[in-house]
């Protein structure tokens, strides 16, 4: 049996690549977990909102154009693509986090010299990567039978950006606060997905009536799925303005509630 | 190594402990712990089970906020300088955790790189793979490993960043006898080469055996800090174990001294200074008793944990 090897300097870096390997790590770390269930966590809901789209644009074919120059199949893909960018999202920090918690292993990561910013940066990164490829899929799937135009390129990466990084950090504060799949699924059912089918996916808000016309301005998701499809026609519901200003400020809300908590330790750290 | 041990000074403890204090509602779980471990010991910290052992070992690894009070690893306070602090330690969990995603190595090398370490501890990986007898399962998702296998990745996920202070917080409880010898043989190395080992067990033996210095803890308080063989001269007692002859009775003036009395075999607790043994030999010639077999035993750390305690330690099997 081998001797065991004197504690060596050989490990030695300089504090700050140690903290850039670290949140590197936990990224890594993170896309191999949803990786290792790439059925289940790319290819299932990516089936699921193909046959949505399959199902509602045999249905609506016959509707007028909700836009000028637009048929319904046409607006029906990007709010399809962000419905299930945004549900990913979402479902990839909240149920990494909360199984991480409910089995335990989570120690590993609060004992180590991670702090509040990597585990948030890793962690939005890892479901951004998700959701980017969840949306990629979609699109490629659909491009060969339905033409996309691509008129505002940069709002559309913004509102991905926007949308996609607010839901993974609402997944965090989700899985910081669960603690059982029960509250999860709670969240999921009560919350996300009521929110993501009523903002606007399959129809334009427009033809709702004044209730839920102005109900439907109270939902951040109806924003984020109108700006999204403003970068693909180059026109929507509202002024992307409005859309873009909704995003960040969302965004920029849900995290600062998750970077307290992180920093906090709330229900992490006793 | 990771942690930055080139600006501690030497003469730094490898924990030092000031004032804790943690309470749970209304339990006081740590009631002012004051505790200093000196770089390179083999410390074993004892207590019966709710003495705040595991409190205390989760504040040090920052799981768990203390109320009050202070803690340094080789000098980084765990809070105002948490991030040096936590490279410079290494806890096994008491608790059997696992990430049922990842392959054992895969495991390692990601704990190994949220301590700031890569490919340069790959070898350092092999080697603990080889030492813990996981070589085999390498490649074997962890939740397909037994309980003891399981153990011994933690083991490993503890050291994968060469840490110079680990706690080991009951690394044997309810694992075989070959993998307790695995670990002492690889933990002795490891100590040997200058790391400074923080043991707490039930299996008072073992900590008798490897400690070179022992610090009982009870209803949240330290109750003594000693070399373990001045703790286990400060019992002023002896055993005597006697098989007497026949079966005979033991005479009147000496059932007092009587600890136990199982298949023929009476031990008594004699006074070192005061009840010599030759006393209880004239004792039982005088009554006309004779003797089928003598031993004598001296006190062990389960006397010393039992007087200072006032309780029996629970003493899994192997």
């Amino acid at each position: 049996m081998p001797e065991a090897s004197q504690p060596s300097s050989s490990f030695a870096a300089e504090p700050q690549a140690q903290d850039s390997i670290g949140f590197r790590t936990l990224l890594k770390k993170e896309v191999m977990r949803f990786w290792s269930v790439l059925g289940q966590t790319v290819t299932a809901p990516v089936i699921t909102a193909l046959l949505y789209l399959l199902v509602f644009a045999q249905a609506m074919s016959g509707r007028a154009p909700v836009y000028e120059g637009v048929s319904y199949t046409q607006f029906l893909i990007p709010g399809l693509v962000m419905m299930t960018v945004i549900q990913n999202a979402f479902a990839n920090t909240s149920s990494s986090l909360t199984q991480s918690k409910i089995m335990g292993n989570l120690v590993f990561l609060l004992m180590a010299p991670l702090g509040p910013l990597e585990w948030f940066a890793a962690y939005v990164a890892a479901a951004l990567i998700r959701a980017f490829l969840v949306a990629v899929v979609m699109l490629l799937v659909t491009i060969p039978f339905v033409h996309l135009p691509l008129e505002a390129p940069l709002i559309l990466i913004l509102m991905f950006l926007l949308s996609a990084g607010s839901l993974a950090v609402l997944g965090l504060i989700a899985g910081i606060t669960a603690t059982k799949f029960d509250h999860l699924a709670a969240f999921t059912n009560f919350f996300i997905t009521p929110l993501s089918f009523l903002s606007g996916v399959f129809y334009s808000v427009h033809a709702l009536p004044p209730l839920w016309f102005k109900a439907s301005h109270l939902n951040p998701f109806f924003y984020m799925i109108d700006g999204f499809r403003y970068g693909f026609f180059g026109k929507a519901d509202v002024p992307i303005w409005q859309s873009l200003s909704w995003a960040t400020a969302f965004f920029v809300t849900v995290s600062a509630v998750c970077l307290w908590m992180l920093i906090s330790g709330y229900k992490l750290r006793k | 190594m990771v942690c930055p041990m080139n600006d501690v000074s030497t003469d730094l403890p490898a924990i030092q402990i000031a004032g804790l204090r943690k309470r749970y509602g209304a339990v006081q779980a740590l009631d002012g712990i004051d505790l200093s471990i000196r770089r390179g010991e083999f410390f074993g910290l004892l207590g019966p089970n709710g003495a705040g052992k595991s409190t205390l070992i989760n504040i040090i690894a920052g799981l768990i906020r203390s109320d009050a009070g202070a803690i340094s690893v080789l000098g980084h306070d765990t809070v105002g300088d948490w991030r040096r602090a936590r490279r410079c330690l290494g806890i096994v969990p008491q608790e059997l955790v696992f990430d049922p995603f990842f392959k054992v190595v895969d495991m390692l090398r990601i704990q190994a790189g949220y301590y700031g370490c890569g490919k340069e501890v790959w070898p350092w990986i092999d080697e603990m793979l080889e030492r813990l007898d996981l070589a085999s399962k390498r490649h074997s998702p962890t939740r397909a490993l037994s309980g003891g296998m399981k153990r011994r990745v933690l083991i490993a996920q503890a050291l994968v960043h060469k840490p110079p202070v680990v706690i080991l917080d009951e690394p044997t409880a309810g694992v075989d006898v070959e993998l307790r010898r695995t670990l002492w043989s690889f933990m002795r190395d490891l100590h040997a080469k200058g790391t400074t080992v923080v043991l707490t067990t039930h299996y008072l033996e073992e900590a008798q055996e490897m400690c070179e210095r022992i610090a009982i803890v009870d209803k949240g308080r330290v109750r003594i800090v000693a070399t373990t063989e001045q703790l286990l001269a400060r019992n002023p007692y002896r055993f005597l174990k006697l098989r007497l002859t026949d079966n005979a009775q033991l005479p009147e003036s000496l059932r007092g001294l009587i600890t136990s009395e199982k298949n023929g075999v009476i031990e008594l607790k004699l006074e070192l200074e005061k009840q010599p043994i030759a006393g209880v030999f004239a004792a039982l010639r005088a009554a006309g008793v004779g003797i089928d077999d003598v031993h004598t035993r001296e006190p062990d750390l389960e006397d010393i944990f039992v007087e200072l305690t006032a309780r029996a330690p629970v003493v899994l099997s192997a």
